[in-house]
């Protein structure tokens, strides 16, 4: 299916109204959207000569991506703590540009990860750093990205289900390490993890979801912790998490889909992580993703809505492809920022989502063809086939010890 | 990403201090097939080193105290550091309060980050004396008025010492600065629905509140889910109560297409057919063309949305036309 990109004229007319009342929120808004205009502005003169924009520039894409899998500069020393987060970003963007790296330098990053797992279970930051939940979660993923038996094989999930139980408080709730904070990430990041490893247990997620539900509020998203405030990362944890644990039921689906739509701005296209905050092309992901889980759920009254995403696919494409590729590679938040690992791997992951929707209908995409990524699996972010591989390689080798708490 | 600032002139490195050479450096061991290496500056190199001996030997002393502060200069996102420099701190038996002044010092230069603000918790936690909590949080969220971090910890620390008493005056001096401010129009929600309660006399004072500021800004996403979130704790529902739907068409008919202002409206139009209170304004037909006016007009990015909602009214029409049968 093809898409009309939106007229400069048309977005032009959405601007921001600040009725007169000027105030930080309004006049930050109103700076961003006047230099995405300009960028529109210009991409329309342009595509005017050229039909083959908007163009994803997938060679410095990946060119980055493989360098950075190796070597960083040092202003990544901040994410010192994060590097098992660093390959799965790296990894997935590379498969959704599918441009995997050879079965040799997957392999090293096998033997890098076994050198961040803590005896614990868990993987930590780095090697010799304590287990994180959040580096765990990426830590499994990157292995179910490279899905060789090596690959499995590395994981000790007889620990790592100790390691899930020695964060999980009496509420359901997960801190993301032990004398940790606690928020929806970590039960996000554990249902996400047992789930992939076959160590699921119902009595390691006794209330979670009751946990996770009393985090919706009043606006309809989730927040990080009960009372705070609707935010597209939490939502997306949120939802995902109820999904896993296969208690959507408790969602008020109504509500969060009318919050979900409203964070898709409407000049720039993109979406913004809170109700009268920026866009950022991270977004397109922790939003986007919500939306085929919510078709999924909606679709159990209404069997079209499986084929069919509530928001604006080609307006985030626009987005993501017009605002966010840095020349050299690489993608942003907005323009006039700065290129980062996290946000090329969540930008990619919610262009891919733009595109495919719920992947049961046909695919939307906005430019050239070669502009098509991979498809993800909402739940996980990682490639639909990869969760099955290695949840299904996980039941068929079960952990040597059984849950016995 | 910020610069991780270690470029001051005079620093001895720990391998070159007298009082270390009893130690012997640890170098990260990334293995035999090393990825994803960042090329770190000498002293942050050195600094951790240091700091992977005095772990891996569990040395609790004070100059392993020190150290911390170090490394957590050089990367204050670390949580092994934090945590490490927590075991020493109870080991020790330091000063919690001048830990206190210096986890204060470190949330100023790096205030979004999870790691500072959790140590800042515990710290308070152990101290049981949230003294301090309020102004620390309100210095932060002058900054930054929407920083999630320190709405995060103000709401504990509020939740947990009781501290609601002023609370409400503080979320609307924030409103008056910037009435879109959503985190704010958040807190509010928080403090009545934790502390103030859903009193009828309440929630009609917080309409009153919340039509207030619609009033100067129509267009205000934020007052319009704070509306839609006290109506809620309204007995009446959100299409029983006088006040709010006379502002609404008032609204309406003097020509204000706000799409949160039609979107409210089909709300209300939802409510009245489910609850069988339909009348001339609020109805299936009503409904409906409001669908088409947001997305063929005033809300054209939400075009599949409201058709979709559309869609759901036109099976009201068909369910309630079954019932009648």
């Amino acid at each position: 299916m093809t898409s009309v990109l939106r007229l400069f004229r048309d977005i032009a007319s959405e601007s921001y109204n600040d009725e007169g009342y000027a105030s930080n929120t309004s006049l930050e808004q109103i700076d961003v959207e006047a230099i995405v205009c300009n960028i529109y502005r210009r991409f329309e003169h342009k595509a005017a000569i050229d039909p083959s924009l908007p163009k994803l520039i997938r060679k410095a894409h990946c060119n980055v991506l493989k360098d950075w899998l190796m070597h960083l500069p040092g202003n990544y020393s901040c994410l010192d703590a994060s590097r098992p987060w660093l390959i799965y970003w790296i990894l997935h963007s590379l498969w959704l540009l599918k441009k995997l790296p050879d079965a040799e330098t997957l392999s090293k990053v096998v033997n890098f990860l076994k050198q961040c797992q803590h005896k614990d279970g868990g993987y930590g930051g780095g090697p010799m750093q304590h287990s994180h939940l959040g580096t765990t979660y990426a830590a499994v993923n990157a292995l179910s990205i490279i899905g060789t038996d090596e690959a499995y094989d590395s994981i000790d999930r007889s620990s790592l289900q100790t390691f899930l139980w020695t964060l999980r408080d009496v509420d359901g709730s997960f801190a993301l390490h032990n004398g940790g904070e606690q928020d929806i990430r970590g039960a996000y990041c554990a249902a996400s993890v047992a789930k992939i490893t076959n160590i699921y247990t119902e009595a390691l997620f006794d209330k979670t979801a009751e946990w996770v539900i009393s985090c919706q509020t009043y606006e309809g998203g989730f927040a990080g912790c009960p009372g705070m405030e609707a935010h597209g990362g939490y939502a997306f944890c949120g939802l995902a998490c109820l999904a896993l644990l296969d208690r959507t039921q408790l969602c008020d689906i109504d509500a969060l889909l009318r919050w979900s739509v409203n964070r898709q701005m409407r000049l720039e296209g993109g979406f913004q992580g809170r109700t009268n905050k920026l866009v950022d092309g991270c977004y397109s992901f922790w939003q986007g993703g919500i939306f085929p889980i919510i078709s999924a759920i909606l679709a159990k009254d209404n069997k079209e809505l499986i084929e069919t995403v509530l928001f604006n696919q080609g307006a985030l494409q626009e987005y993501i492809i017009v605002c966010c590729q840095s020349p050299e590679g690489g993608l942003i938040d907005k323009p006039g920022k700065p290129r980062d690992i996290y946000h090329t791997c969540y930008t990619l992951s919610g262009l891919s989502v733009a595109q495919h929707g719920t992947g049961t209908g046909e695919s939307l995409v906005i430019g050239a063809s070669e502009t098509e990524l991979n498809r993800v699996h909402p739940l996980h972010n990682i490639a639909p086939h990869m969760v099955y591989n290695a949840v299904h390689y996980f039941i068929r080798h079960p952990p040597p010890v059984k849950d016995d708490n | 990403m910020s610069d991780c600032g270690d470029s001051d002139a005079g620093w001895i490195f720990y391998k070159d201090r007298p009082d270390w050479n009893d130690i012997k450096p640890v170098p990260e061991d990334d293995g035999i097939t090393p990825v994803v290496v960042i090329a770190h500056s000498e002293k942050f190199e050195d600094v951790y080193d240091y700091f992977r001996a005095i772990l891996q030997k569990d040395e609790k002393s004070q100059r392993a105290l020190e150290l911390t502060k170090d490394a957590v200069e050089l990367n204050s996102a670390n949580y092994t550091v934090w945590q490490y420099r927590r075991e020493l701190l109870k080991e020790l038996g330091t000063d919690l309060r001048s830990e206190l002044d210096y986890v204060e010092s470190v949330i100023k230069i790096s205030p979004k980050n999870y790691q500072v603000w959790h140590h800042r918790r515990v710290l308070v936690e152990w101290l049981q004396d949230p003294s301090q909590e309020l102004d620390l949080t309100a210095e932060a969220l002058l900054h930054d008025p929407k920083n999630y971090h320190a709405w995060q910890h103000r709401q504990w620390a509020i939740k947990s010492f009781r501290l609601y008493d002023k609370e409400i005056e503080f979320v609307d001096s924030l409103l008056s600065d910037d009435v879109r401010n959503n985190s704010a129009w958040n807190q509010r929600y928080f403090v009545h629905n934790n502390h103030t309660g859903w009193s009828d006399m309440n929630v009609q004072r917080e309409i009153c509140y919340t039509l207030e500021k619609i009033k100067f800004v129509k267009n205000n996403e934020s007052a319009w889910n704070y509306l839609r979130g006290i109506l809620l704790h309204d007995k009446r529902g959100i299409n029983g109560n006088g006040v709010v739907t006379a502002f609404c068409e008032e609204l309406y008919k003097n020509r204000c297409r706000s799409p949160f202002l039609l979107a409210f409206i089909i709300d209300v139009c939802e409510e009245a057919i489910k609850k069988n209170e339909t009348n001339g304004f609020h109805n299936v037909e009503r409904a409906k063309e409001l669908c088409t006016a947001l997305a063929t007009k005033y809300d054209k990015i939400r075009e599949k949305y409201w058709m979709y909602l559309r869609d759901r009214f036109e099976m009201y029409v068909c369910v309630n036309g079954e019932n009648s049968q």
